[in-house]
């Protein structure tokens, strides 16, 4: 049972990973890395809902079989990849702006200065 | 960057930006379309951005000229929708007309012809326009903040 | 070809075509860019009043859009036993809403005229703007789960670039950032619901789930994932640390359209919560977890704003706390609804209150955010501490204050008391304890009004603000037209509950009337 739900499971050890690295790590960076690594665990689980047996990619040119896995959770993951991007491109921007101001990127100095 | 890196990057840079328009154009053929065939051609920017570093003016002094690109693919994704606002907004006008991009697919496997799915390919080409101008503005206005933290503090924008 | 049958696209459409034509007409003339961003807004509200009155509120079926097809109407062609395109299905509450939000970016763009002709970078900030009014028209409109999380994420980009938007100042990137960060986890999580719904059912459209979906353990995890994602977004009170930080560093205008962003994920939780999992779920014990959200944003909001010294994070914490009150309104009538003798009874007048205060809550907290605005405008001071005897030199800016101030602290004869009226009499049928916490965080909301009028404009007239004047026409008429929509909905409060609130608690109810406009 576990070969078969293996991609669900790394999903999950993703995701757990991802929320992880929210809550404990300081460091600006490594704060939109982990959020990196819960949208990676997210699009994974979604091209995995479309998988079938035995089945080739779902394109008519040159297709070897007519089984193919489902279309949709492709599209849907590619939506997602694409706006992921975009969040994380915006979010580094704030973290530039960020250290132009601060001078570093780690949280607690950040407050330290901010307290001064 | 070492003289490899620049020699291999020049040599490499148009491979990639004739692949990144070979995905974008047979979006609906093979797997792609216009995001994964716009960044494709951003990821030729970022090559040439790290090779060659402050020496590439072409990239760097052309930042208005990506923003309009970037405007006009946009623009130009949102006006095909409303063209087809005669029967409905994004319908397919072009597909099996014949006029542009118009033949009818061939039902079941196929070897797969270029001139088919209407408005698709358009929509593809400007998505993609789109994309390489957006990731080229982004890669271009950080590389540029970092130039300015590497060169001295006095050159910060304010 | 009756171009006004394709409104919803036109709706999302046109601010979305002029907020890409902005960066190639501002090199041109900047007159000109401000000139077409005004005439787009306006016919966006011309044709969203239109569409709303003429089709959808007399109806009682929902109006279904069909991106791509050969006709707007045709949800199954033929051979087709479900809906393959995208659908845009727009009932009474879903007009309500956008009713509300053209308002709001028609109002907060003439604001911004003003109050932001100082600043560079203008062309930026119009175009993540008719981005984001795009995108909350599309959250609003949407029959389909996948689409509604692509609104949500352009929202959110949008929402936080504004948030950020004053670059030198440290508080406003570290507001940005923050907000950026929940905004995406909340979005995943939204996401990941939606994965599990689609794997389960292979349908994403919300009509066709609401047919097929049962009760099983992995629908129970999608909609515990649904409601942390989306009152994450609202801002209600276990998540709410985004919520002063975002509406109170970012430009004012920009924190009125905000509130309209919060507005349109507390319609998906009620879309969620109503539609998709309807009677299938013990409604009851939903509607318990969203009174007690409710509750718990009305408390910690109306109190934290007690200590507040800025006069935005101030206004932001009642916003919080006003939340509390749309989420208890509406919970209560979500535990009544499997039972049809206790809805009459009290639910539905729990639910027309929740969703009254919805336009009220916009409109009150929209022109406080503006008065703010005003104040900072004139003498660029946020903090309270530092202000004082503001009413002789602002004479008209203190009296709209305390006009709005009373209207949300539920005073009559203003808005906010019709609405908060309704509220605590169906609430005390349900739990008399519930309605007097209501009571008691509305008067600490006035104790905070009060704080703020006496420690911003009364006073003896202080030396530095001498030649401070009331502020200019562009900013005062639209807080002059909000404020008339506030003592007109006051007045005559029957016009509004009956045209108005009413199809829109009908809509929310009658699950049925949705799912049959698909057509199967």
């Amino acid at each position: 049972m576990i070969i078969e739900n293996f991609p669900f499971i790394t999903c999950m050890i993703l995701i757990i990973f991802g929320i992880y690295t929210l809550l404990f790590k300081k460091n600006l960076i490594k704060l939109v890395i982990g959020i990196t690594i819960i949208e990676s665990g997210v699009n994974l689980f979604l091209v995995t809902l479309g998988y079938r047996e035995n089945s080739v990619a779902p394109i008519f040119t040159f297709a070897s079989s007519e089984k193919m896995v489902l279309p949709t959770p492709q599209a849907l993951t590619l939506t997602s990849i694409v706006i992921g991007f975009a969040t994380t491109a915006l979010m580094l921007s704030f973290v530039i702006f960020i250290y132009h101001h601060y001078k570093t990127i780690e949280i607690d100095e950040m407050r330290r200065l901010e307290k001064r | 960057m070492s003289k490899i890196v620049k020699t291999i990057t020049r040599i490499a840079y148009v491979f990639i930006i004739t692949f990144g328009i070979y995905v974008i154009v047979h979006g609906h053929l093979t797997p792609g379309g216009g995001f994964q065939g716009g960044a494709v051609i951003a990821s030729s920017f970022a090559l040439l951005l790290i090779a060659y570093g402050k020496e590439i003016k072409f990239l760097l002094q052309n930042e208005n000229n990506f923003s309009l690109l970037e405007s006009l693919g946009a623009l130009a994704f949102i006006c095909l929708a409303l063209i087809g606002l005669g029967t409905t907004f994004f319908h397919n006008f072009l597909a099996n007309s014949g006029i542009l991009f118009g033949n009818s697919v061939a039902y079941g496997v196929n070897s797969g012809d270029l001139n088919t799915s209407g408005v698709l390919p358009l929509m593809n080409i400007s998505v993609g326009l789109k994309v390489l101008a957006g990731i080229g503005s982004i890669l271009i206005v950080m590389m540029i903040s970092v130039f300015e933290d590497l060169g001295g503090e006095s050159k910060r924008r304010r | 070809m009756n171009l006004l049958e394709h409104s919803p696209a036109l709706i999302v459409a046109i601010p979305l075509l002029t907020g890409f034509l902005t960066p190639l007409v501002s090199k041109i003339n900047k007159k000109l860019r401000n000139f077409i961003i005004l005439i787009s807004l306006l016919l966006t509200l011309i044709l969203v009043w239109n569409f709303a009155f003429s089709y959808i509120f007399p109806r009682e079926e929902p109006f279904v859009y069909v991106f791509g097809a050969n006709s707007p109407g045709i949800t199954l062609p033929s051979g087709y036993k479900i809906p393959v395109r995208i659908i845009f299905e727009i009932d009474s509450i879903g007009a309500f809403m956008s009713l509300i939000t053209s308002i709001i970016a028609f109002l907060s763009f003439i604001y911004s005229l003003e109050f932001m002709k100082k600043y560079r970078g203008l062309e930026k900030y119009y175009t993540l703007f008719l981005l984001l009014t795009a995108g909350i028209f599309g959250m609003e409109f949407t029959g389909d789960l996948f689409n509604f999380f692509v609104f949500l994420e352009i929202t959110s980009i949008a929402a936080c670039a504004l948030i950020g938007f004053h670059v030198n100042k440290s508080s406003c990137v570290n507001a940005g950032f923050k907000t950026m960060v929940m905004y995406t986890v909340a979005a995943l999580f939204f996401l990941l619901a939606v994965g599990l719904l689609y794997g389960q059912y292979d349908a994403l459209n919300i009509g066709i789930l609401a047919t097929k979906i049962n009760g099983s353990l992995l629908d129970k995890l999608a909609l515990g994932l649904f409601i942390t994602a989306l009152a994450l977004k609202i801002g209600s009170v276990p998540m709410h640390f985004w919520v002063p930080e975002a509406y109170g560093e970012s430009p004012s205008p920009v924190s009125m359209i905000l509130v309209t962003n919060t507005q349109a994920s507390l319609y998906a939780l009620f879309r969620i919560c109503f539609t998709l999992y309807g009677i299938v779920m013990n409604t009851a014990l939903i509607g318990w977890i969203i009174i007690i959200l409710g509750i718990l944003s009305m408390f910690f909001g109306a109190t934290l704003a007690l200590i507040q010294r800025s006069i935005k994070r101030l206004i932001a914490y009642i916003a919080i706390s006003q939340i509390g009150y749309m989420l208890l309104g509406v919970g209560v009538g979500l535990t009544t609804l499997e039972n049809p003798q206790l809805l009459q009874n009290y639910g539905i007048t729990a639910m027309r209150g929740g969703i009254f205060h919805i336009f009220n809550d916009a409109i009150c907290i929209g022109v406080l955010f503006l008065i703010s605005g005003a104040i900072i405008y004139r003498t660029k001071i946020y903090d309270m501490n530092n202000l004082g005897g503001l009413a002789r030199n602002m004479k008209y800016t203190a009296i709209f204050f305390i006009i709005s101030s009373m209207a949300i602290s539920g005073l009559p004869p203003f808005n906010g008391f019709v609405s908060k009226l309704l509220i605590y009499e169906s609430v005390y049928k349900l739990n008399p304890l519930l309605s007097i916490i209501a009571i008691l965080i509305s008067i600490v909301t006035l104790a905070n009004f009060v704080i703020v009028f006496h420690g911003v404009f009364l006073g003896p007239k202080l030396k530095k603000f001498d030649n401070i004047n009331d502020a200019p026409k562009e900013i005062i008429l639209p807080i002059i037209l909000m404020i008339i929509l506030i003592v007109i909905s006051g007045m005559f409060p029957d016009l509004f509950l009956r045209n108005l609130v009413e199809p829109a608690v009908k809509s929310l109810i009658n699950k049925e009337i949705y799912i049959s406009a698909i057509g199967i």
